[in-house]
Protein backbone atom coordinates (compact mmCIF):
# COMPACT_ATOMS: atom_id res chain seq x y z
CA UNK A 1 0.00 0.00 0.00
CA UNK A 2 1.64 3.45 -1.28
CA UNK A 3 -1.17 5.59 0.98
CA UNK A 4 1.41 8.21 2.60
CA UNK A 5 -1.25 8.86 6.21
CA UNK A 6 0.60 11.33 7.75
CA UNK A 7 -1.49 15.16 7.76
CA UNK A 8 0.41 17.96 6.73
CA UNK A 9 0.16 21.54 6.62
CA UNK A 10 0.25 24.08 3.94
CA UNK A 11 2.26 26.98 3.12
CA UNK A 12 -0.62 29.33 3.83
CA UNK A 13 -1.54 27.48 6.75
CA UNK A 14 -4.26 24.97 5.57
CA UNK A 15 -4.83 22.15 7.51
CA UNK A 16 -4.06 18.95 4.66
CA UNK A 17 -5.72 15.04 5.56
CA UNK A 18 -4.70 11.76 4.74
CA UNK A 19 -5.47 10.46 1.19
CA UNK A 20 -9.22 10.15 0.46
CA UNK A 21 -9.03 9.15 -3.22
CA UNK A 22 -6.14 7.34 -5.27
CA UNK A 23 -6.25 6.90 -9.27
CA UNK A 24 -3.91 3.98 -9.66
CA UNK A 25 -2.35 3.75 -13.92
CA UNK A 26 -5.54 4.75 -15.07
CA UNK A 27 -5.80 4.21 -18.92
CA UNK A 28 -9.40 4.79 -20.58
CA UNK A 29 -9.58 4.19 -24.27
CA UNK A 30 -12.11 5.33 -26.99
CA UNK A 31 -11.76 2.68 -29.72
CA UNK A 32 -8.36 3.43 -30.64
CA UNK A 33 -8.11 6.54 -29.26
CA UNK A 34 -5.89 6.80 -25.69
CA UNK A 35 -8.05 9.37 -23.59
CA UNK A 36 -5.71 9.03 -20.61
CA UNK A 37 -2.68 7.18 -20.41
CA UNK A 38 -1.57 5.36 -17.56
CA UNK A 39 -2.27 8.17 -14.88
CA UNK A 40 -1.62 7.91 -11.11
CA UNK A 41 -2.25 10.38 -8.59
CA UNK A 42 -4.12 11.46 -4.95
CA UNK A 43 -6.91 13.57 -3.84
CA UNK A 44 -5.99 14.40 -0.08
CA UNK A 45 -9.02 15.27 2.71
CA UNK A 46 -10.11 18.92 2.93
CA UNK A 47 -7.52 19.57 -0.53
CA UNK A 48 -8.44 21.66 -3.18
CA UNK A 49 -6.95 19.75 -6.07
CA UNK A 50 -6.93 20.84 -9.39
CA UNK A 51 -6.44 19.36 -12.74
CA UNK A 52 -5.30 21.88 -15.60
CA UNK A 53 -4.42 21.09 -18.82
CA UNK A 54 -4.57 22.14 -22.75
CA UNK A 55 -8.01 21.24 -24.54
CA UNK A 56 -8.12 17.55 -25.35
CA UNK A 57 -5.69 16.59 -22.48
CA UNK A 58 -8.35 14.21 -20.84
CA UNK A 59 -9.18 16.60 -17.84
CA UNK A 60 -13.26 15.80 -18.07
CA UNK A 61 -12.66 12.32 -19.11
CA UNK A 62 -10.50 12.14 -15.38
CA UNK A 63 -13.13 13.27 -13.73
CA UNK A 64 -15.95 11.08 -15.88
CA UNK A 65 -13.83 8.69 -14.70
CA UNK A 66 -13.90 9.46 -11.27
CA UNK A 67 -17.61 9.89 -11.10
CA UNK A 68 -18.60 6.64 -12.69
CA UNK A 69 -19.52 8.45 -16.32
CA UNK A 70 -16.35 6.23 -17.74
CA UNK A 71 -14.72 2.97 -16.60
CA UNK A 72 -11.41 3.04 -17.61
CA UNK A 73 -9.73 -0.25 -19.21
CA UNK A 74 -7.06 -0.83 -16.97
CA UNK A 75 -6.07 1.27 -13.30
CA UNK A 76 -7.82 0.76 -9.79
CA UNK A 77 -9.62 4.08 -8.34
CA UNK A 78 -8.99 3.82 -4.08
CA UNK A 79 -11.80 5.70 -2.19
CA UNK A 80 -11.63 5.46 0.94
CA UNK A 81 -8.93 3.25 1.56
CA UNK A 82 -10.03 0.05 -0.55
CA UNK A 83 -10.59 -0.42 -3.78
CA UNK A 84 -13.90 0.82 -5.52
CA UNK A 85 -15.34 -2.10 -7.70
CA UNK A 86 -17.08 -0.79 -11.70
CA UNK A 87 -19.66 1.58 -10.38
CA UNK A 88 -22.71 3.37 -12.01
CA UNK A 89 -22.68 7.00 -11.86
CA UNK A 90 -25.84 6.72 -9.38
CA UNK A 91 -23.91 4.40 -6.99
CA UNK A 92 -20.82 6.74 -7.21
CA UNK A 93 -23.20 9.80 -5.96
CA UNK A 94 -24.43 7.44 -3.69
CA UNK A 95 -21.08 6.95 -2.00
CA UNK A 96 -20.86 10.53 -1.44
CA UNK A 97 -19.07 12.05 -4.41
CA UNK A 98 -21.33 14.78 -6.40
CA UNK A 99 -20.13 16.74 -9.29
CA UNK A 100 -21.10 19.35 -11.50
CA UNK A 101 -20.81 19.25 -15.60
CA UNK A 102 -18.72 21.41 -17.87
CA UNK A 103 -22.39 22.54 -19.95
CA UNK A 104 -24.52 22.62 -17.02
CA UNK A 105 -26.98 19.55 -16.39
CA UNK A 106 -29.69 20.41 -14.50
CA UNK A 107 -33.27 19.98 -14.88
CA UNK A 108 -34.67 23.08 -16.80
CA UNK A 109 -38.21 22.56 -15.78
CA UNK A 110 -37.96 22.43 -12.02
CA UNK A 111 -37.89 25.17 -9.37
CA UNK A 112 -34.48 25.84 -8.64
CA UNK A 113 -35.51 24.70 -4.94
CA UNK A 114 -36.54 21.38 -6.03
CA UNK A 115 -33.43 20.91 -8.06
CA UNK A 116 -31.59 21.46 -5.16
CA UNK A 117 -33.63 18.90 -3.40
CA UNK A 118 -32.96 16.59 -5.80
CA UNK A 119 -29.03 16.62 -4.13
CA UNK A 120 -30.72 15.15 -0.90
CA UNK A 121 -31.99 12.06 -2.75
CA UNK A 122 -29.24 10.11 -1.65
CA UNK A 123 -30.21 11.26 1.54
CA UNK A 124 -33.24 9.88 1.89
CA UNK A 125 -34.66 6.73 3.06
CA UNK A 126 -38.01 6.39 3.30
CA UNK A 127 -39.31 3.80 0.83
CA UNK A 128 -42.41 4.49 -2.46
CA UNK A 129 -45.36 3.35 0.30
CA UNK A 130 -44.41 5.74 3.63
CA UNK A 131 -43.79 8.09 0.99
CA UNK A 132 -47.01 7.21 -0.68
CA UNK A 133 -48.72 7.86 2.43
CA UNK A 134 -46.79 10.86 3.23
CA UNK A 135 -47.08 10.70 6.97
CA UNK A 136 -44.46 9.89 9.72
CA UNK A 137 -41.10 9.44 8.62
CA UNK A 138 -41.68 10.52 4.96
CA UNK A 139 -42.81 14.08 5.90
CA UNK A 140 -39.46 14.32 8.90
CA UNK A 141 -37.30 13.17 6.23
CA UNK A 142 -38.94 15.81 3.83
CA UNK A 143 -38.67 18.54 6.38
CA UNK A 144 -35.09 18.25 7.99
CA UNK A 145 -33.81 17.37 4.32
CA UNK A 146 -36.10 20.63 2.83
CA UNK A 147 -34.10 22.23 5.97
CA UNK A 148 -30.69 21.45 4.75
CA UNK A 149 -31.05 22.38 1.29
CA UNK A 150 -32.56 25.72 2.87
CA UNK A 151 -29.25 26.28 4.56
CA UNK A 152 -27.22 25.78 0.80
CA UNK A 153 -29.67 28.29 -0.67
CA UNK A 154 -28.51 30.91 2.22
CA UNK A 155 -25.16 30.07 1.50
CA UNK A 156 -24.71 30.43 -2.25
CA UNK A 157 -27.12 33.44 -2.14
CA UNK A 158 -29.81 32.22 -4.17
CA UNK A 159 -32.70 32.67 -2.09
CA UNK A 160 -34.27 35.30 -4.26
CA UNK A 161 -34.59 32.88 -7.02
CA UNK A 162 -35.55 29.40 -5.37
CA UNK A 163 -38.74 29.42 -7.04
CA UNK A 164 -37.74 30.18 -10.62
CA UNK A 165 -37.84 28.03 -13.16
CA UNK A 166 -34.23 26.81 -13.65
CA UNK A 167 -34.51 27.53 -17.84
CA UNK A 168 -35.49 30.93 -17.22
CA UNK A 169 -32.40 31.94 -15.61
CA UNK A 170 -28.62 33.29 -17.04
CA UNK A 171 -25.63 31.14 -17.40
CA UNK A 172 -24.09 32.52 -14.55
CA UNK A 173 -26.37 31.45 -12.08
CA UNK A 174 -27.08 27.97 -13.33
CA UNK A 175 -23.73 27.47 -12.30
CA UNK A 176 -24.06 28.69 -9.31
CA UNK A 177 -27.53 26.28 -8.60
CA UNK A 178 -25.30 23.41 -10.34
CA UNK A 179 -23.09 23.72 -7.34
CA UNK A 180 -26.06 24.30 -5.02
CA UNK A 181 -27.25 21.16 -6.05
CA UNK A 182 -24.28 18.89 -5.52
CA UNK A 183 -23.46 21.02 -2.27
CA UNK A 184 -26.40 19.54 -0.71
CA UNK A 185 -26.02 15.93 -1.16
CA UNK A 186 -23.06 17.31 1.52
CA UNK A 187 -20.47 15.20 -0.30
CA UNK A 188 -17.20 13.83 0.91
CA UNK A 189 -15.37 15.21 -2.33
CA UNK A 190 -17.14 17.28 -4.60
CA UNK A 191 -16.08 17.43 -8.59
CA UNK A 192 -16.50 20.84 -10.55
CA UNK A 193 -16.20 20.75 -14.03
CA UNK A 194 -14.86 24.21 -15.62
CA UNK A 195 -17.18 25.61 -12.48
CA UNK A 196 -15.93 29.11 -14.11
CA UNK A 197 -16.46 28.57 -17.44
CA UNK A 198 -18.21 31.32 -19.64
CA UNK A 199 -18.07 33.73 -17.12
CA UNK A 200 -17.28 37.58 -16.42
CA UNK A 201 -14.57 38.46 -14.13
CA UNK A 202 -17.34 39.65 -11.36
CA UNK A 203 -19.20 36.10 -11.69
CA UNK A 204 -15.40 34.25 -11.49
CA UNK A 205 -14.67 35.88 -8.20
CA UNK A 206 -18.10 35.23 -6.81
CA UNK A 207 -17.52 31.72 -7.66
CA UNK A 208 -13.72 31.71 -6.18
CA UNK A 209 -15.00 33.03 -3.00
CA UNK A 210 -17.90 29.90 -3.09
CA UNK A 211 -15.47 27.38 -3.94
CA UNK A 212 -13.02 28.45 -0.94
CA UNK A 213 -15.88 29.20 1.18
CA UNK A 214 -17.16 25.45 1.18
CA UNK A 215 -13.67 23.88 1.50
CA UNK A 216 -13.01 26.12 4.52
CA UNK A 217 -16.45 26.05 5.99
CA UNK A 218 -17.80 22.16 5.82
CA UNK A 219 -14.16 21.08 4.90
CA UNK A 220 -15.36 19.50 1.75
CA UNK A 221 -12.59 17.98 -0.32
CA UNK A 222 -12.51 19.80 -4.08
CA UNK A 223 -11.16 18.23 -7.71
CA UNK A 224 -11.75 21.21 -10.14
CA UNK A 225 -10.79 20.99 -13.73
CA UNK A 226 -10.54 24.50 -14.45
CA UNK A 227 -8.85 26.99 -17.52
CA UNK A 228 -8.15 30.11 -16.17
CA UNK A 229 -4.49 29.87 -14.93
CA UNK A 230 -5.20 32.87 -12.33
CA UNK A 231 -7.95 30.97 -10.99
CA UNK A 232 -6.26 27.64 -10.39
CA UNK A 233 -3.52 28.71 -8.85
CA UNK A 234 -5.14 31.00 -6.29
CA UNK A 235 -7.45 28.72 -5.16
CA UNK A 236 -5.54 25.17 -5.08
CA UNK A 237 -3.57 23.34 -3.22
CA UNK A 238 -2.04 21.10 -5.59
CA UNK A 239 -2.09 20.73 -9.31
CA UNK A 240 -2.46 17.99 -11.84
CA UNK A 241 -1.27 19.22 -15.25
CA UNK A 242 -2.21 16.51 -17.96
CA UNK A 243 -1.57 16.51 -22.06
CA UNK A 244 -2.76 14.33 -24.15
CA UNK A 245 -4.00 11.89 -21.89
CA UNK A 246 -0.77 11.73 -19.54
CA UNK A 247 0.24 13.28 -16.76
CA UNK A 248 2.94 15.85 -17.03
CA UNK A 249 3.30 17.31 -13.54
CA UNK A 250 2.07 17.12 -10.27
CA UNK A 251 2.47 19.45 -7.36
CA UNK A 252 1.91 22.76 -5.42
CA UNK A 253 1.22 25.56 -7.77
CA UNK A 254 4.64 27.09 -7.45
CA UNK A 255 5.92 24.00 -8.60
CA UNK A 256 3.81 23.13 -11.48
CA UNK A 257 4.38 26.75 -12.48
CA UNK A 258 8.48 26.13 -12.58
CA UNK A 259 8.15 22.94 -14.03
CA UNK A 260 9.43 22.79 -17.85
CA UNK A 261 7.52 20.34 -19.54
CA UNK A 262 4.20 22.55 -17.81
CA UNK A 263 5.52 25.70 -19.67
CA UNK A 264 6.22 23.82 -23.02
CA UNK A 265 2.79 22.33 -23.33
CA UNK A 266 1.41 25.68 -22.59
CA UNK A 267 3.79 27.36 -24.58
CA UNK A 268 4.30 25.27 -27.51
CA UNK A 269 8.33 24.20 -27.61
CA UNK A 270 10.51 25.36 -30.59
CA UNK A 271 11.30 22.94 -32.99
CA UNK A 272 14.93 23.01 -34.21
CA UNK B 1 -86.93 27.02 -19.96
CA UNK B 2 -86.71 25.15 -23.36
CA UNK B 3 -86.31 21.47 -23.72
CA UNK B 4 -83.46 21.23 -25.60
CA UNK B 5 -81.45 23.35 -23.00
CA UNK B 6 -82.86 21.07 -20.57
CA UNK B 7 -81.50 18.35 -22.76
CA UNK B 8 -78.75 20.35 -23.69
CA UNK B 9 -77.54 20.01 -19.58
CA UNK B 10 -77.55 16.26 -19.99
CA UNK B 11 -75.75 16.10 -22.79
CA UNK B 12 -73.19 17.95 -21.23
CA UNK B 13 -73.13 15.92 -17.95
CA UNK B 14 -72.63 12.64 -19.44
CA UNK B 15 -70.15 14.17 -21.80
CA UNK B 16 -68.21 15.17 -19.12
CA UNK B 17 -68.37 11.49 -17.50
CA UNK B 18 -67.10 10.28 -21.25
CA UNK B 19 -64.38 13.22 -20.73
CA UNK B 20 -63.10 11.33 -17.73
CA UNK B 21 -62.92 7.87 -19.14
CA UNK B 22 -60.78 9.28 -22.37
CA UNK B 23 -58.52 11.35 -19.49
CA UNK B 24 -57.74 7.93 -17.77
CA UNK B 25 -56.46 6.76 -20.75
CA UNK B 26 -54.73 10.01 -21.89
CA UNK B 27 -52.70 10.20 -18.25
CA UNK B 28 -51.30 7.17 -18.59
CA UNK B 29 -49.18 7.91 -21.85
CA UNK B 30 -48.71 11.02 -20.28
CA UNK B 31 -46.97 9.54 -17.16
CA UNK B 32 -43.90 7.40 -19.24
CA UNK B 33 -44.12 10.49 -21.92
CA UNK B 34 -42.94 12.60 -19.16
CA UNK B 35 -40.61 10.30 -17.30
CA UNK B 36 -38.65 8.63 -20.10
CA UNK B 37 -39.68 10.84 -23.16
CA UNK B 38 -41.53 7.64 -24.62
CA UNK B 39 -44.89 7.84 -26.57
CA UNK B 40 -46.04 4.80 -25.41
CA UNK B 41 -48.27 3.43 -28.33
CA UNK B 42 -49.04 0.68 -26.23
CA UNK B 43 -50.79 2.21 -23.10
CA UNK B 44 -54.70 1.18 -24.96
CA UNK B 45 -53.04 -2.69 -25.31
CA UNK B 46 -52.12 -2.59 -21.54
CA UNK B 47 -55.44 -1.41 -20.26
CA UNK B 48 -56.98 -4.26 -22.51
CA UNK B 49 -54.21 -7.01 -20.97
CA UNK B 50 -54.77 -5.80 -17.13
CA UNK B 51 -58.78 -6.23 -17.54
CA UNK B 52 -58.49 -9.60 -19.12
CA UNK B 53 -56.11 -10.68 -16.92
CA UNK B 54 -58.28 -9.10 -14.01
CA UNK B 55 -61.21 -11.26 -15.55
CA UNK B 56 -58.94 -14.54 -16.14
CA UNK B 57 -57.99 -14.30 -12.19
CA UNK B 58 -61.09 -13.51 -11.04
CA UNK B 59 -62.83 -16.38 -13.11
CA UNK B 60 -59.76 -18.92 -12.35
CA UNK B 61 -58.99 -19.17 -15.68
CA UNK B 62 -55.85 -21.29 -16.17
CA UNK B 63 -53.51 -18.92 -18.12
CA UNK B 64 -51.84 -20.21 -21.64
CA UNK B 65 -54.55 -22.92 -21.31
CA UNK B 66 -54.82 -23.54 -24.95
CA UNK B 67 -51.25 -23.31 -25.20
CA UNK B 68 -50.98 -26.05 -22.81
CA UNK B 69 -53.56 -28.41 -23.94
CA UNK B 70 -52.27 -28.28 -27.49
CA UNK B 71 -48.68 -29.10 -26.03
CA UNK B 72 -49.44 -31.86 -23.16
CA UNK B 73 -52.67 -32.62 -25.12
CA UNK B 74 -54.87 -31.99 -21.47
CA UNK B 75 -57.95 -30.63 -21.73
CA UNK B 76 -57.98 -27.60 -18.64
CA UNK B 77 -59.52 -24.56 -19.11
CA UNK B 78 -60.57 -23.51 -15.75
CA UNK B 79 -59.21 -24.34 -12.03
CA UNK B 80 -62.52 -24.42 -10.64
CA UNK B 81 -62.28 -21.41 -8.31
CA UNK B 82 -63.38 -17.82 -7.81
CA UNK B 83 -61.05 -15.30 -6.44
CA UNK B 84 -62.65 -12.05 -4.75
CA UNK B 85 -62.70 -8.84 -7.15
CA UNK B 86 -60.02 -7.21 -4.62
CA UNK B 87 -57.97 -9.81 -4.68
CA UNK B 88 -57.77 -10.09 -8.17
CA UNK B 89 -57.13 -6.23 -8.46
CA UNK B 90 -54.55 -6.83 -6.33
CA UNK B 91 -53.00 -10.06 -8.31
CA UNK B 92 -53.29 -7.86 -11.50
CA UNK B 93 -51.88 -4.94 -10.90
CA UNK B 94 -48.79 -7.21 -9.36
CA UNK B 95 -48.94 -8.39 -13.32
CA UNK B 96 -48.74 -5.03 -14.36
CA UNK B 97 -45.72 -4.38 -12.34
CA UNK B 98 -44.05 -7.73 -13.36
CA UNK B 99 -45.03 -6.30 -17.02
CA UNK B 100 -43.38 -2.94 -16.16
CA UNK B 101 -40.30 -5.22 -14.84
CA UNK B 102 -39.90 -7.14 -18.26
CA UNK B 103 -40.37 -4.40 -21.00
CA UNK B 104 -37.94 -2.53 -18.97
CA UNK B 105 -35.58 -5.00 -18.50
CA UNK B 106 -35.60 -6.56 -21.98
CA UNK B 107 -36.45 -3.98 -24.38
CA UNK B 108 -35.61 0.23 -23.27
CA UNK B 109 -32.78 -0.84 -21.23
CA UNK B 110 -31.34 -1.72 -24.30
CA UNK B 111 -32.58 1.63 -26.17
CA UNK B 112 -31.10 4.11 -23.48
CA UNK B 113 -30.15 7.19 -25.56
CA UNK B 114 -31.92 6.00 -29.24
CA UNK B 115 -33.76 8.26 -31.16
CA UNK B 116 -37.54 9.07 -29.92
CA UNK B 117 -38.71 7.51 -32.91
CA UNK B 118 -36.90 3.83 -32.38
CA UNK B 119 -38.73 4.02 -28.79
CA UNK B 120 -41.64 4.95 -30.52
CA UNK B 121 -41.39 2.09 -33.33
CA UNK B 122 -40.04 -0.19 -29.64
CA UNK B 123 -44.01 0.66 -28.03
CA UNK B 124 -45.61 -0.37 -31.58
CA UNK B 125 -43.97 -3.88 -31.06
CA UNK B 126 -44.83 -3.95 -28.32
CA UNK B 127 -48.38 -3.31 -28.36
CA UNK B 128 -48.82 -5.85 -31.11
CA UNK B 129 -46.35 -8.41 -29.09
CA UNK B 130 -49.03 -7.53 -25.75
CA UNK B 131 -52.00 -8.03 -28.08
CA UNK B 132 -50.91 -11.47 -28.93
CA UNK B 133 -49.71 -12.24 -25.54
CA UNK B 134 -53.39 -11.38 -24.02
CA UNK B 135 -55.56 -13.50 -26.22
CA UNK B 136 -52.95 -16.74 -25.83
CA UNK B 137 -53.37 -16.22 -21.84
CA UNK B 138 -56.49 -15.93 -21.64
CA UNK B 139 -57.84 -16.67 -25.11
CA UNK B 140 -60.13 -13.77 -27.23
CA UNK B 141 -63.61 -14.38 -26.15
CA UNK B 142 -65.21 -11.47 -25.27
CA UNK B 143 -65.76 -11.50 -21.67
CA UNK B 144 -67.85 -9.65 -19.32
CA UNK B 145 -66.62 -8.11 -16.28
CA UNK B 146 -67.88 -7.38 -13.02
CA UNK B 147 -65.96 -6.09 -10.25
CA UNK B 148 -69.41 -5.07 -7.89
CA UNK B 149 -68.95 -1.31 -9.41
CA UNK B 150 -72.93 0.04 -9.81
CA UNK B 151 -74.23 0.10 -12.88
CA UNK B 152 -77.45 1.82 -14.44
CA UNK B 153 -79.31 4.79 -13.91
CA UNK B 154 -78.64 7.02 -10.66
CA UNK B 155 -82.41 7.42 -9.29
CA UNK B 156 -81.57 10.16 -7.10
CA UNK B 157 -79.93 12.06 -9.83
CA UNK B 158 -83.00 11.23 -11.68
CA UNK B 159 -85.32 12.09 -8.96
CA UNK B 160 -83.80 15.41 -8.12
CA UNK B 161 -84.05 16.94 -11.75
CA UNK B 162 -87.33 15.74 -12.43
CA UNK B 163 -88.11 17.65 -9.47
CA UNK B 164 -86.75 20.92 -10.76
CA UNK B 165 -87.05 20.49 -14.55
CA UNK B 166 -89.82 18.04 -15.24
CA UNK B 167 -87.46 15.68 -16.65
CA UNK B 168 -85.58 13.22 -15.38
CA UNK B 169 -81.91 13.16 -16.23
CA UNK B 170 -80.12 9.55 -16.95
CA UNK B 171 -76.49 9.81 -15.77
CA UNK B 172 -75.43 6.38 -15.16
CA UNK B 173 -73.60 5.25 -11.93
CA UNK B 174 -70.74 3.89 -13.35
CA UNK B 175 -69.78 6.68 -14.77
CA UNK B 176 -70.34 8.49 -11.51
CA UNK B 177 -67.91 6.30 -9.68
CA UNK B 178 -65.13 6.45 -13.10
CA UNK B 179 -65.13 10.27 -12.23
CA UNK B 180 -64.53 10.30 -8.52
CA UNK B 181 -62.00 7.15 -8.87
CA UNK B 182 -59.86 9.35 -11.89
CA UNK B 183 -60.35 12.02 -9.67
CA UNK B 184 -58.63 10.20 -6.67
CA UNK B 185 -56.12 8.85 -9.00
CA UNK B 186 -55.07 12.31 -10.82
CA UNK B 187 -54.41 14.19 -6.94
CA UNK B 188 -52.74 11.40 -6.10
CA UNK B 189 -50.10 11.43 -9.12
CA UNK B 190 -49.91 14.46 -8.98
CA UNK B 191 -49.08 15.03 -5.03
CA UNK B 192 -46.85 12.17 -5.39
CA UNK B 193 -44.80 13.34 -8.48
CA UNK B 194 -44.51 17.26 -6.91
CA UNK B 195 -43.93 16.32 -3.57
CA UNK B 196 -42.57 12.65 -3.01
CA UNK B 197 -38.16 11.89 -3.03
CA UNK B 198 -39.47 9.35 -5.83
CA UNK B 199 -41.65 11.52 -8.01
CA UNK B 200 -39.08 14.09 -7.75
CA UNK B 201 -36.28 11.73 -9.10
CA UNK B 202 -39.32 10.54 -11.66
CA UNK B 203 -39.24 14.14 -12.86
CA UNK B 204 -35.34 14.35 -12.68
CA UNK B 205 -35.07 11.84 -15.19
CA UNK B 206 -37.44 13.12 -17.55
CA UNK B 207 -35.32 16.39 -17.27
CA UNK B 208 -31.88 14.91 -17.80
CA UNK B 209 -30.67 11.89 -17.55
CA UNK B 210 -26.90 12.67 -16.85
CA UNK B 211 -27.66 15.30 -14.32
CA UNK B 212 -30.26 12.09 -12.75
CA UNK B 213 -27.33 9.91 -12.52
CA UNK B 214 -25.27 12.88 -10.75
CA UNK B 215 -27.43 13.21 -8.18
CA UNK B 216 -27.52 9.22 -7.75
CA UNK B 217 -30.81 8.13 -9.04
CA UNK B 218 -31.22 4.80 -10.98
CA UNK B 219 -32.47 5.18 -14.49
CA UNK B 220 -33.29 1.80 -14.62
CA UNK B 221 -35.36 1.79 -10.89
CA UNK B 222 -37.64 5.16 -11.84
CA UNK B 223 -38.47 3.68 -14.98
CA UNK B 224 -39.47 0.49 -13.43
CA UNK B 225 -41.81 2.59 -11.56
CA UNK B 226 -42.66 4.65 -13.94
CA UNK B 227 -44.41 1.69 -16.24
CA UNK B 228 -45.87 -0.07 -12.78
CA UNK B 229 -48.17 2.92 -12.77
CA UNK B 230 -48.93 3.48 -15.95
CA UNK B 231 -49.97 -0.34 -16.08
CA UNK B 232 -51.56 0.70 -12.78
CA UNK B 233 -53.78 3.61 -14.42
CA UNK B 234 -54.13 1.06 -17.75
CA UNK B 235 -55.72 -1.25 -14.81
CA UNK B 236 -58.62 1.45 -13.14
CA UNK B 237 -58.81 2.50 -17.40
CA UNK B 238 -59.71 -1.37 -18.41
CA UNK B 239 -62.13 -1.99 -15.48
CA UNK B 240 -63.90 1.05 -16.23
CA UNK B 241 -63.98 0.52 -19.63
CA UNK B 242 -64.56 -3.40 -19.74
CA UNK B 243 -67.45 -2.91 -16.94
CA UNK B 244 -69.09 -0.26 -19.36
CA UNK B 245 -68.64 -2.01 -22.52
CA UNK B 246 -67.64 -5.66 -22.03
CA UNK B 247 -63.53 -6.90 -22.42
CA UNK B 248 -62.91 -7.42 -25.95
CA UNK B 249 -60.50 -6.48 -28.42
CA UNK B 250 -61.74 -2.83 -28.96
CA UNK B 251 -61.00 -1.98 -25.89
CA UNK B 252 -57.47 -1.52 -26.87
CA UNK B 253 -58.74 1.28 -29.17
CA UNK B 254 -59.57 3.55 -26.78
CA UNK B 255 -55.85 4.64 -26.64
CA UNK B 256 -56.44 6.08 -30.38
CA UNK B 257 -59.62 8.49 -28.26
CA UNK B 258 -56.52 9.65 -26.37
CA UNK B 259 -54.35 11.08 -28.60
CA UNK B 260 -56.62 14.04 -29.62
CA UNK B 261 -56.84 14.59 -25.73
CA UNK B 262 -52.83 14.31 -25.72
CA UNK B 263 -52.58 17.26 -28.25
CA UNK B 264 -55.26 19.00 -26.76
CA UNK B 265 -53.53 19.54 -23.32
CA UNK B 266 -49.92 18.52 -23.72
CA UNK B 267 -48.07 15.56 -23.61
CA UNK B 268 -46.41 16.90 -20.60
CA UNK B 269 -49.18 17.86 -18.43
CA UNK B 270 -51.17 15.49 -15.96
CA UNK B 271 -53.33 18.49 -15.22
CA UNK B 272 -54.02 18.66 -19.11
CA UNK B 273 -55.29 15.42 -19.77
CA UNK B 274 -57.82 15.34 -17.17
CA UNK B 275 -59.12 18.86 -19.04
CA UNK B 276 -58.05 17.63 -22.25
CA UNK B 277 -60.52 14.36 -21.79
CA UNK B 278 -63.11 16.26 -20.31
CA UNK B 279 -63.21 19.33 -23.37
CA UNK B 280 -62.82 16.63 -25.60
CA UNK B 281 -66.12 14.28 -23.80
CA UNK B 282 -68.44 17.72 -23.65
CA UNK B 283 -67.43 18.92 -27.05
CA UNK B 284 -68.29 15.86 -28.90
CA UNK B 285 -70.99 14.87 -27.11
CA UNK B 286 -72.73 18.54 -27.18
CA UNK B 287 -71.43 18.84 -31.15
CA UNK B 288 -73.39 15.68 -31.87
CA UNK B 289 -76.54 16.79 -30.00
CA UNK B 290 -76.39 20.27 -31.49
CA UNK B 291 -75.06 20.00 -35.02
CA UNK B 292 -75.13 16.50 -35.78
CA UNK B 293 -78.59 15.71 -36.94
CA UNK B 294 -78.27 18.49 -39.78
CA UNK B 295 -75.60 16.87 -41.10
CA UNK B 296 -76.30 13.67 -41.01
CA UNK B 297 -75.02 12.21 -37.57
CA UNK B 298 -72.18 9.65 -36.34
CA UNK B 299 -69.96 13.01 -36.06
CA UNK B 300 -68.30 11.78 -32.36
CA UNK B 301 -66.36 9.55 -34.73
CA UNK B 302 -64.25 12.53 -36.00
CA UNK B 303 -65.23 15.33 -34.07
CA UNK B 304 -62.18 14.82 -31.38
CA UNK B 305 -59.38 14.60 -34.12
CA UNK B 306 -60.88 17.43 -35.87
CA UNK B 307 -60.41 19.89 -32.48
CA UNK B 308 -57.09 18.32 -31.80
CA UNK B 309 -55.86 19.62 -35.63
CA UNK B 310 -57.50 23.05 -34.70
CA UNK B 311 -55.41 22.95 -31.66
CA UNK B 312 -52.45 21.73 -33.17
CA UNK B 313 -52.54 24.84 -35.95
CA UNK B 314 -52.26 27.74 -33.33
CA UNK B 315 -51.19 26.12 -30.04
CA UNK B 316 -49.19 23.20 -30.90
CA UNK B 317 -47.76 22.26 -27.26
CA UNK B 318 -51.16 22.04 -25.88
CA UNK B 319 -52.96 24.22 -23.27
CA UNK B 320 -50.53 22.99 -20.59
CA UNK B 321 -47.75 21.75 -22.39
CA UNK B 322 -44.55 23.26 -21.35
CA UNK B 323 -43.79 25.99 -23.10
CA UNK B 324 -40.71 25.94 -25.56
CA UNK B 325 -38.30 28.21 -23.60
CA UNK B 326 -35.31 28.75 -25.71
CA UNK B 327 -32.16 31.10 -24.77
CA UNK B 328 -30.31 31.98 -27.59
Amino acid sequence: MSAVAEEYITEDGRKIGAVVMEMKNITLKFGGVVAIQDISFDIRQGEIRAIIGPNGAGKSSMLNVISGFYHPQEGEVWYKGARRPTMRPYQVAAQGIARTFQNIALFEGMSVLDNVMTGRLTHMNTNMFQQGLWYGKARAEEIANRQKVEEVIDFLEIQAIRKTPVGRLPYGLKKRVELARALAAEPSILLLDEPMAGMNVEEKEDMSRFILDVNDEFGTTIALIEHDMGVVMDLSDRVVVMDYGKKIGDGTPDEVRNNQDVIDAYLGVAHD
Amino acid sequence: MSEQFIWGIEVFLNGLMAGVLYALVALGFVLIYKASGIFNYAQGVMALFAAMTLVGIMNGQVPFAHLINAIFGTNVHHFGWHVPAFLAILLTAGVMVGFAWIVQRFIFRHLVGQEPIILFMATIGLAYFLEGVSDLMWNSEIKKLDVGLPQGINLAIDDFTYGIFDYGFFIDNLDIVATIIAAILVLALTIFSQYSKQGRAMRAVADDHQAALSVGVSLNFVWIMVWSVAGFVALVAGIMWGTKSGVQFSLSLIALKALPVLMLGGFTSIPGAIVGGLIIGVGEKLFEFAIGPMIGGATENWFAYVLALIFLVFRPQGLFGEKIIERV
